[in-house]
C-alpha cells in the first residue's frame, strides 16, 4: 500500500507539486490569518483588565503598567461575589432540573411504543421552534400577579428561572431521543426477558450508554443558562441581589460608572468558567452540536 | 408511560399552553399590569400595521432592522462557515489547533462579547478603527455611533460567535463519501465543479438546519443589540440607540411590556412574531424538498 503510493507520488510532475505546496501556504496563511482575528478580542480583553483607568480609555492597546490588582478592586467596587453565586445557582440547579426531567421523557419518546407517539412528539419539535416572547410576558404576568395566594413573591428571585427546568425542556428531550434511538432495541428486549420494568431498562441499559449525550445535554444547558441574559433580564431584572453576572455586567456602565478596565476584569471573571469548561470537555461539545446538525 | 412523560406534560401546559393562550388573550386587550385588562378587539393589531387611525411609529424600524440583520447575518454566517469548514477538513497539521480557536467564541455570553466588541469598535480608541485609519485613503466610521454602521458592527460581532457552524459544517464534510469526489475527479473536473456538483448538494441537509435555526435566532435577536446599544450610548432607558437603527423586533416587545407596562399590545407583537416564525419554517419545509438532497453520504 505505501509502496503504491509512492510511486504515485513521485510521478506527479514538479510544476504541480510547486502549485500545491503555494496552495497549502495560502491555506495557512488565511488559517493563521483568521486565528488572530478570533483570538484578538480576547487578548484585548485580558490587556484591557489589566490597564489602569485613564490607559483603558486611550488608544495605547499595552498595559503598562500592568495593574493585576484591577481583579481585586473589582470586587470591592460591585457585589461580584452575590452575582456569581446567584448564576451558580441558576446554571446549577436548571441543568439538574433538565437531566432530572428529560431522560425519562426522552426515554418514552423513543424506546417505548404508544400510540399517537410521533404526533406528541411533534409538539416537542415545534415547541424548541418557539419564540420565548409568546410566552414571557404573560409568564411574567403569571408570575407577578396570580401567584399572590401562595404569599410568594417570584418575581425578583430565581424561581422562574429555575423551576421549569424540571419541567422538560424541549431541545434536550429532542436530543436525548436522537441518542437513544441509536442504542440496539435487543439490549431492552433481552432485559424485558429476564423481567425487568421499563425502569430498570432505563436505568440498567440506557443510562450507562448514554453518558456521552447526557453530559452534552447538562453542558448545554449549563452554558445556556450561565449565559442567559434575557430570561434574567425579564424575572429579576428590577432586583439587584437576584441579579446574575450577565445581568450586572450589561448594566455595569451604565449604572455603577465602572471604568473600562474592571469591566474587562468583570467580563473576563464571568467568562473563565465557560472557558474552562469548554476546554475541558470540547470532545462533548464538538459531539452535542454534530449530533444535533448533521444527525437531525 | 404517562409516568415517565409526566414532566413533559405538566411543563408544556403550564409553562407554554397556558401562557400562550393567555398571551392570545391579552394581544386583544389593554393590559398595564396594575389594572384589570380592558377588551380591545383588535385594535392592539391595527395599531400595530396602521389600519385605521394611528400607527405605532417605531414598528416599521423593528420590523426593517430585524429583516436586515436576518437577510445579511444569516447567509453571510452559512458562507463564511462552510469556507472556514472546507480549508479545516483538508488533512493538514493543526486542524484541531485552528478548530478549538474558532470554536472557542461561540460558547462566550453575548453579553461579554458584546461588552468587549463596543470597546473595540470605539471610534477614537478602539484598536480596529485605530488599523482602519492607518491605511490611507480611508475615513474609518463611527460604527455603534452611527446609524448606518451600527448593523454592520454586529454582524462582525456575529461572524466571531460563527464557530458552532463550523463545526456543524465539519461534520457534514466529513459526511460526503471519497468516492464520490474520486468519480468527478476522473471526469476531469475542477474545483469549482467539484464544488458544485458534489459538495454543495451533499451539503445541503446541514445548509437547511442551519438557515432554519438562524432564522429563527435572528427573529428573536436580543442581546446583543440590547447591551451594545446601552453600553455604547451610555444610557439603559431608551432602547435601540442610535436613532432607532438597533431597535429590532424582540427589543421592541420587550421596551413596550417591561418598560411601557403595555402587556397587551407586547402580546400582540409576540403573537405576530408567533405566526410569521411558523410560516417562514412551514414554507421552508415544503421548498426544502426542491433543493434539500436527502441521502448520499448523511444519516438523516
Amino acid at each position: 500500500m505505501t509502496a503504491a503510493a509512492d510511486v504515485r507520488r513521485r510521478q506527479i510532475p514538479a510544476e504541480i507539486r510547486r502549485r500545491r505546496m503555494l496552495a497549502a501556504i495560502a491555506e495557512h496563511a488565511i488559517l493563521i490569518a483568521l486565528s488572530l482575528c478570533f483570538l484578538l478580542p480576547v487578548v484585548m480583553m485580558l490587556f484591557t483588565a489589566l490597564m489602569t483607568d485613564e490607559q483603558a480609555l486611550s488608544p495605547k492597546l499595552i498595559p503598562d503598567p500592568f495593574v493585576w490588582s484591577n481583579f481585586k478592586t473589582v470586587f470591592h467596587q460591585i457585589p461580584l461575589l452575590r452575582y456569581t453565586w446567584n448564576t451558580t445557582l441558576y446554571a446549577g440547579l436548571s441543568t439538574l432540573g433538565v437531566v432530572l426531567s428529560c431522560v425519562p421523557v426522552a426515554y418514552a419518546f423513543s424506546r417505548m411504543q404508544w400510540r399517537g407517539r410521533n404526533a406528541v412528539f411533534l409538539l416537542v419539535l415545534s415547541a424548541i421552534m418557539l419564540p420565548t416572547q409568546v410566552t414571557t410576558v404573560s409568564l411574567y404576568i403569571i408570575f407577578a400577579r396570580d401567584l399572590d395566594w401562595t404569599h410568594i413573591q417570584w418575581i425578583g428571585t430565581l424561581k422562574p428561572l429555575i423551576v421549569p427546568s424540571f419541567f422538560g425542556d424541549a431541545f434536550s428531550i429532542f436530543l436525548l431521543r436522537q441518542f437513544f434511538m441509536t442504542i440496539p432495541q435487543e439490549l431492552s428486549d433481552s432485559m424485558r426477558v429476564d423481567g425487568g420494568n421499563e425502569l430498570t431498562i432505563l436505568r440498567r441499559v440506557i443510562l450507562p450508554l448514554s453518558k456521552p449525550a447526557i453530559a452534552a445535554v447538562a453542558l448545554f444547558n449549563f452554558i445556556y443558562a450561565w449565559n442567559d441574559f434575557y430570561n434574567p433580564l425579564v424575572y429579576v431584572g428590577t432586583n439587584p441581589d437576584g441579579w446574575t453576572l450577565s445581568l450586572a455586567l450589561s448594566s455595569f456602565r451604565t449604572l455603577h460608572h465602572v471604568q473600562w478596565n474592571l469591566t474587562m476584569a468583570a467580563a473576563l471573571i464571568f467568562m473563565i468558567p465557560i472557558i474552562v469548561l469548554f476546554f475541558a470537555a470540547q470532545r462533548v461539545f464538538i459531539e452535542g452540536i454534530t449530533l444535533t446538525g448533521v444527525k437531525g | 408511560m404517562f409516568l415517565l412523560l409526566s414532566p413533559w406534560i405538566i411543563g408544556f401546559i403550564a409553562f407554554t399552553t397556558v401562557p400562550m393562550a393567555l398571551s392570545l388573550y391579552y394581544s386583544f386587550t389593554h393590559y398595564d399590569l396594575f389594572t384589570d385588562p380592558r377588551w380591545l378587539g383588535l385594535d392592539n393589531y391595527r395599531y400595530m400595521f396602521g389600519i385605521g387611525d394611528a400607527q405605532d411609529p417605531n414598528f416599521n424600524t423593528a420590523v426593517y432592522n430585524t429583516l436586515w440583520i436576518i437577510v445579511f447575518g444569516v447567509p453571510l454566517r452559512i458562507v463564511f462557515a462552510i469556507g472556514t469548514a472546507m480549508l479545516l477538513t483538508r488533512p493538514r497539521k493543526g486542524t484541531n489547533t485552528y478548530r478549538t480557536l474558532y470554536f472557542m467564541p461561540s460558547v462566550a455570553p453575548k453579553v461579554g462579547v458584546a461588552l468587549i466588541f463596543v470597546y473595540m469598535f470605539n471610534p477614537a480608541t478602539g484598536p480596529i478603527n485605530q488599523f482602519l485609519n492607518s491605511i490611507p485613503g480611508i475615513t474609518a466610521p463611527l460604527w455603534f455611533y452611527d446609524p448606518t454602521w451600527s448593523k454592520p458592527a454586529l454582524l462582525v460581532m456575529g461572524l466571531w460567535g460563527v464557530g458552532d457552524a463550523i463545526v456543524i459544517y465539519m461534520a457534514g464534510l466529513l459526511d460526503i463519501p471519497r468516492q464520490l469526489y474520486e468519480a468527478i475527479s476522473i471526469e476531469g473536473a475542477r474545483f469549482w465543479h467539484r464544488f458544485r456538483y458534489v459538495t454543495l448538494p451533499l451539503l445541503t441537509p446541514v445548509i437547511f438546519f442551519t438557515l432554519i435555526i438562524g432564522i429563527i435566532d435572528g427573529f428573536q435577536y436580543f442581546d446583543q443589540a440590547f447591551v451594545s446599544g446601552n453600553v455604547a450610548s451610555g444610557q439603559s432607558q431608551v432602547l435601540g440607540k442610535p436613532q432607532n437603527s438597533l431597535l429590532f423586533y424582540s427589543l421592541w416587545i420587550y421596551q413596550n411590556a417591561f418598560v411601557n407596562f403595555s402587556m397587551g399590545y407586547a402580546c400582540a407583537m409576540a403573537w405576530v412574531l408567533f405566526l410569521v416564525t411558523m410560516v417562514c419554517t412551514a414554507v421552508l419545509l415544503v421548498t426544502s424538498k426542491r433543493w434539500v438532497h436527502y441521502g448520499g453520504g448523511l444519516s438523516t
